[in-house]
């Protein structure tokens, strides 16, 4: 067990945390030249499209140290926000962390929010400055400004580069020397915590784990505390780039288990896995994740209800962050109103879904929880996840929506321009601290269903990118809600009402039926597009009708040709939902989200 | 066999708006006219009929001289069974009209001419790269009547930006008084590998408006119709006893075989074919190696031409024929679909079955593919 150490790479979003863990992995002969490419870990699909990390990944490299061989476990973390689930199951299971700051931009609200969830796990913390084979790194700077938020001595700090490999040995000896070796009891009955876990079509579920106390051996009849149910540990292993199966796995070590579950609900993450001949008592788990923004995910097909949610069972058990439960809409039918950490979040459990299962959905209107308070009973307070649950407004007694503290770093030529977008945003200053003559800190308190839109992207663009942004809940405060319903030809669609601002209102009503003409295509009859508020009609577009779809030439040749063109086009028409008389476009559903393109 | 189809791929120079195959070389024209009569000899089993049309297309098959046709119609006479009364048809661009090929064209028994006119404005000629100019087209025709045809057909195109109303209404009084008797009239369609197309990225040109077009559309189908013409398709339109048999033909599901690159054949329920490469047409040919690519009909795709082609027509569905053509499931979803478009007002009952009202000529592509299957 002394020669294990267990450390993940934490860091705000494209500081290097992925680049550097090549480094490793190559130096470390984890991996040939051959598998080696760049961002090797971010193994999915939709990772190397987007270069974005977007799930934790362990992969155990040995590593002989002056003379003494070592077992290195190391966990590369997602930087964005949205992820930070990821992290904080990463961070559970690891000694230590190497904190990547990336030379170029110093300290981002990431890297603090990162480091602080570390340092209440009691993580070691091994400060790294990376990207230092660019010219515009500014190490002294960047190190002072390390010193200055985790109080370590400026000579701890370890510059590296993920491209040229400097600083690699350095680390490699920084995580032997610094970060401790697990404990745990060898001899203790075993207590192993799932911290991930995966479906696999062929071999079942594979469930990840980092065993605490005890040591589980290949063949050896487990129990999996939370559900209760018995398997045989059929498969065991470290995680390689490959799974490398073994006959046991001892304390303090990370592997994996495939027991032939193929029923996603048997397995849970955060649950301990013991063994059935000398069981253990479970061990505290994970934190439940606290979902920021709420959609419903329907089917295209009504029909195809029952395999979206063995596809949500599925997916959930490679993304913890995920929850759903049952609702039914009456445009849409069955489906799940479904929790997600933001909406980057959504947008790849959408993608994910479509890729990994095959399942095209239609997401709704995005929202945020609030809290409703009766007058029969002006204490409790009644949740709403979803705009279709609204009470009457006459039985209103009022509303709370949820607020966040958000913090946003930035070069001071933006802060003007940052305080006039939080202002717009119903946002209040609360704080505003210079870093250095340069770079600021500014606080807010702000509605989160305000940034859940096109807060972030804007941030982004007026400050040139020059901005970070972090935020947390911080509780609940009345406001003026009001439910806006939209209305195709005169029949509401349950799917598109929303929760918004009084006074935002009539701009938004204007703005969605706008955009919703864009989106929704020209039909054989005209179409008027509403939006009200209760009986109120706030806003309105019509779509006129189609005027011409009339191809010229049809002979002899054409006929197959123009056939399949328009097989093509009924194809087409099915793929969109029918809401009374109307077909309409499921991308026109999240027409909300996209007001300022 | 109902008709029968020849293609030849030569032009002169490339129409702006064309995408077909053809070639502006003519070394290949005596090997391909071998292939096609050795491919005439190949098909020639197929046919359990006799021939009713026959009708040379292009391409520009007024670019063949005398001796190619005979050769070609003396194959087709060896290997075919031709009809008494037979339709056959030549495309021809004015510029080729003269009055010795005019004789020829009767002495080889063609007796309906479909001239390739476009419009009677030399700027839109150019505008379209055509190799004539509109008083070409005039006298061409002139010609042809004074020659004796009678069954004249002209092709005109309407709905781009350059031609105004009165520029349209000119053309069709145009046709009115030159006492043409059919009329096949498209909206100008960019298909992408065109050159309009590229001037249409490069922003050269616009296109016309949807609503521009409909209105030319509109006084296409009333003018027409107040000088005698039936309008039988959507772009076809015709006076009493002009019809054209061999495209009529398409549209009434009868067989027909097509010869030469790129042409489509459908016997017996398969829809094939040809290469549409010139130089590789011949070679497959010459060498006995597969010509064509071919695809089965099934019970649904007929369907869906059936409704396609018919719709088209001003005979439209003839509702007793579906019943008889289809399985039950078939029509039911027919009856379903139609309903909502009955109320709608696109389609309408006639007394047979149904075919596209007023407003449903203009949207015809949406109102076909809401009833395929
Ligand atoms: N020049 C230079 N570029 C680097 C270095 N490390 C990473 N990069 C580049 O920075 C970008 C982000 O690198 P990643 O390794 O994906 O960053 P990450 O921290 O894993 O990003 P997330 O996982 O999405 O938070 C990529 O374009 C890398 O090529 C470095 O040391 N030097
Ligand atoms: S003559 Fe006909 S086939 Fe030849 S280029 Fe012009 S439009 Fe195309
Ligand atoms: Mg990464």
């Amino acid at each position: 067990m002394e020669n294990i150490r267990n450390f993940c790479i934490i860091a705000h979003i494209d500081h290097g945390k992925s680049t550097l863990a090549d480094r490793l992995l190559q130096t470390t002969g984890t991996i040939s030249d051959r598998e080696l490419q760049e961002q090797t870990l971010d193994d999915m699909d939709l990772e190397r499209e987007r270069g974005i990390t977007i799930k934790s990944h362990a992969i155990q490299m040995e590593y002989t140290f002056q003379g003494k061989p070592y077992i290195l476990n190391l966990i590369d973390t997602p930087g964005h926000v949205d992820f930070s689930y990821e992290v904080s199951r990463s961070i559970a299971s690891c000694e230590g962390a190497l904190l990547i700051v990336d030379a170029t931009q110093g300290i981002q609200a990431q890297t603090i929010s990162n480091l602080y969830l570390a340092i209440e796990n009691d993580l070691e913390i091994i400060p790294v400055l990376n990207k230092m084979d660019l010219d515009s790194a500014m190490p002294e700077e960047v190190k002072d400004q390390i010193v200055d938020l985790i109080g370590c001595k400026r000579e701890d700090i370890i510059p590296a580069s993920g491209k040229t490999g400097l600083g690699v040995e350095e680390i490699l000896k920084a995580v032997i020397e610094r970060v401790p070796a697990p404990v745990g009891d060898p001899n203790a009955p075993l207590q192993a915590l799932i911290f991930d876990s995966v479906f696999d079509s062929y071999r079942g579920i594979n469930a990840y784990f980092k065993v605490l106390n005890g040591e589980i051996k290949k063949g050896e009849k487990v129990k999996f505390i939370a559900t209760n149910k018995e398997y045989h540990a059929d498969e065991i292993g470290t995680l390689k780039l490959k799974q490398v199966p073994k006959s046991v796995i001892k304390t303090g070590d990370v592997g994996y288990i495939i027991s032939g579950i193929k029923v996603a609900k048997e397995v849970k993450v955060g649950d301990t896995i013991t063994t059935v001949a000398n069981p253990a008592p479970a061990i505290q788990g994970f934190e439940d994740v606290k979902p920021m923004v709420f959609a419903g995910i329907y089917p295209i097909e009504t029909d195809d209800y029952e395999e979206l949610r063995d596809s949500m069972e599925k997916l959930q058990l490679n993304d913890a962050s995920l929850t759903f439960e049952p609702e039914s809409s009456a445009a849409l039918g069955f489906g799940f109103r479904c929790g997600f950490l933001g909406m980057l979040h959504m947008e790849i459990i959408q993608e994910r879904l479509e890729r990994e299962f095959g399942m095209t959905v239609i997401t709704t209107v995005p929202n945020v929880s609030y809290h409703c308070f009766l007058t029969s009973d002006k204490e409790k307070a009644i949740v709403l996840n979803n705009p279709s649950d609204f009470p009457d407004p006459s039985r209103i007694e009022r509303i709370e929506e949820p607020y966040i503290k958000a913090s946003v770093i930035t070069k001071s030529d933006y802060v003007g321009s940052i305080m006039t977008l939080c202002i717009e945003k119903r946002g209040e200053l609360t704080n505003q601290v210079y870093l250095t003559s340069n770079r600021v800190e500014l606080n807010f308190n702000i509605p989160l269903s305000e940034i859940v839109f096109d807060f972030y992207d804007r941030l982004k663009s007026i400050s040139r990118g020059y901005a970070s942004f972090d935020y947390h809940p911080i509780g609940f405060r009345e406001s003026n809600l009001v439910k806006m319903d939209i209305l195709l030809n005169g029949d509401q669609v349950d799917a598109l009402s929303a929760l918004v601002h009084k006074d935002n209102a009539y701009d938004l009503g204007k703005k969605i039926c706008n955009k919703l003409r864009e989106l929704i295509p020209r039909q054989q009859f005209n179409i008027a597009i509403q939006a009200a508020i209760g009986s109120k009609i706030i806003a309105r577009e019509s779509l006129s009708a189609l005027r011409k779809d009339v191809t010229a030439k049809c002979y002899g040749g054409d006929i197959s040709r123009k056939r399949k063109l328009l097989e093509k086009q009924k194809e087409g028409k099915k793929k969109m939902k029918q809401i009374g008389s109307v077909e309409v476009p499921p991308k026109a559903f999240l027409a909300v989200l996209k007001l300022n393109d | 066999m109902a008709g029968l189809y020849i293609h030849i791929p030569f032009c002169k120079q490339k129409c702006s708006y064309c995408d077909f195959h053809f070639s502006t070389s003519l070394k290949n024209k005596k090997a391909l006219i071998q292939a096609l009569c050795s491919e005439i000899r190949l098909r020639s089993s197929l046919t359990k009929t006799p021939i009713e049309t026959i009708y040379f297309g292009g391409g520009t098959p007024s670019l063949l001289n005398y001796d190619d046709l005979k050769i070609l119609f003396d194959s087709i006479h060896s290997n075919f069974d031709i009809c008494k009364e037979a339709e056959i048809t030549i495309e021809c661009n004015p510029d080729d009209i003269n009055e010795i090929k005019l004789s020829e064209y009767k002495k080889l028994g063609i007796n309906r001419l479909s001239i390739g006119v476009q419009s009677f404005y030399d700027e839109d000629l150019c505008f379209f790269n055509r190799a004539h100019s509109a008083k070409e087209a005039t006298k061409a025709i002139l010609l042809s009547q004074d020659a004796g045809f009678e069954n004249i057909t002209v092709d005109l195109i309407y709905g781009f930006s350059m031609l105004t109303q009165k520029k349209w209404e000119n053309n069709l009084k145009k046709i009115e008084k030159l006492k043409i008797p059919h009329l096949s009239a498209y909206t100008l369609t960019i298909e992408p590998k065109t050159t309009l197309n590229y001037l249409l990225k490069t922003k050269k040109i616009n296109n016309m408006s949807d609503e521009l077009v409909i209105q030319q559309f509109q006084f296409l189908i009333d003018y027409t119709s107040s000088i005698g013409f039936e309008q039988y398709e959507i772009s076809n339109f015709a006076k009493q006893g002009f019809i054209s048999k061999h495209n009529s033909n398409y549209w009434l599901g009868k067989e027909y075989l097509g010869i030469g690159p790129s042409a489509h054949s459908y016997v017996e329920n398969k829809r094939f074919w040809n290469l549409s490469n010139n130089a590789i047409y011949i070679k497959s040919i010459q060498q006995n190696t597969p010509f064509y690519e071919e695809e089965w009909i099934n019970e649904n795709m007929a369907y869906n031409e059936f409704v396609l082609t018919r719709l088209r027509t001003s005979w439209g569905i003839n509702y007793n024929e579906l019943i008889i053509k289809f399985n039950v499931e078939i029509a039911r979803h027919f009856n379903s679909k139609s309903q909502i478009l009955l109320e709608r007002n696109l389609i309408i009952k006639t007394n047979t079955g149904f075919c596209l009202s007023k407003q449903g000529i203009f949207i015809a592509d949406s109102v076909i593919s809401d009833l395929f299957i």
